[in-house]
């Protein structure tokens, strides 16, 4: 049956890729291409979806749980709510970022002016 | 008393000198911090060459709230009792900084916004969506804070000792006005208002204008309706 034999090799794909982008998620990490903290997301998904396509049942039982019709649908959610997560989650880290920047920005100014950079010239007949 | 004026300056090559001479002119004995906020002309040069003003040049451009930020770090290392921002756009009046200082002076307030509403004093012109804009402030901020303010963005402002140290700490980034006065108003501080006048620009641009000042509506008000919902920053 063609039918059949289309099923086990769309799950051999599955398991395959999933595999491999878990396995680039940890190459990275060892070449210290990728930080671990923003790892752990993408590393937690990759394991979702090797679960996903190992165990094929497992995504009828999600499906019918939830209430979707069509199982394959149910993927789709996963991917969209594994993408959201990993984005705000970038969001965060760019706010992050942003607040130590500016930090920087003004002590560099600062200091840049201690060292002689600003004029120094003071009121002699003040302090008082 | 060590006073302060800390003056954020983005590309005002044109405005800026006369800006310090009219402190300088006002009362000799405020030193002058221009904030030199990252601009792609002379600001800095000019500022510089004014010989009574100290100049700090930020690497790049972090936006006013950033640019005055840095002033309170300056003023809290360098113990100042009192600091107040004059912008560097030549809008505010050197004849006016006694009236906004005198509250903080005299202990009477821990912050003193010079607004532009609290009387009629009507020499404010202003496109009508900009008053509109600021009309929402005043209602929103004041009853968030339970105090009527009626200029939230205006920028002419003095400080005493313990405000400048909160604000060394926690001041908002981009458009910083009307959430500076909520955090300073929910954080336990005095906020009284002054009358003052203030001018147009002497030249120059402003940096709020067209989609932009869309944008600056919704985003300021998001983070005043996020700040109610911050715990406090500060226990009193």
């Amino acid at each position: 049956m063609a039918e059949g034999i289309n099923i086990h090799i769309i799950q051999y794909v599955a398991i395959t890729g999933s595999i491999i982008f878990i396995a680039s998620v940890l190459f990275l990490i060892s070449r210290r291409k990728l930080k671990e903290e923003f790892s752990l997301l993408w590393l937690f998904f990759g394991l979702v979806f090797l679960f996903l396509s190992v165990w094929r049942k497992s995504l009828d039982i999600i499906a019918s749980f939830l209430g979707i019709a069509y199982p394959p649908a149910a993927i789709l959610l996963i991917l969209i709510i594994a993408i959201i997560s990993i984005l705000i989650h970038f969001s965060i880290a760019m706010s992050g970022l942003t607040e130590r920047v500016k930090t920087l920005v003004q002590e560099v100014g600062l200091l840049k002016m201690e060292k002689g950079g600003g004029n120094q010239r003071r009121n002699p007949d003040k302090d008082s | 008393m060590k006073i302060l004026a800390i003056v954020p300056a983005f590309n005002e090559e044109e405005n800026i000198e006369g800006v310090i001479e009219a402190i300088r002119g006002s009362n000799p004995l405020i030193d002058i911090l221009v904030v030199n906020d990252g601009s792609d002309d002379r600001t800095g040069e000019v500022a510089r060459s004014s010989e009574v003003a100290r100049v700090v040049t930020l690497p790049c451009n972090l936006g006013i709230g950033g640019a005055v930020q840095t002033g309170f770090r300056f003023a809290k290392q360098e113990n100042y009792d009192l600091a107040f921002q004059f912008d560097g756009d030549g809008q505010h009046l050197a004849s006016e900084i006694e009236k906004i200082l005198a509250p903080v002076r005299d202990n009477r307030a821990d912050i003193v916004i010079g607004s532009r509403f609290c009387e009629n004093n009507g020499g404010y012109r202003s496109t009508l969506f900009r008053r509109l804009g600021i009309k929402v402030f005043e209602i929103v901020n004041s009853f968030l804070i339970g105090q009527r303010v009626t200029d939230n963005t205006s920028g002419f402002r003095a400080y005493n000792r313990k405000a400048i140290e909160f604000l060394a700490r926690n001041y908002p980034m981009d458009y910083p006005e009307p959430e500076a006065v909520l955090i300073l108003g929910k954080n336990g501080f005095r906020i009284v208002e002054v009358s003052v006048h203030m001018g147009g620009r002497a030249g120059g641009r402003s940096s709020i204008s067209g989609i932009g000042s869309l944008y600056y509506m919704i985003k300021v008000l998001l983070a005043l309706i996020v700040c109610c919902i911050r715990p406090k920053e500060i226990e009193d």
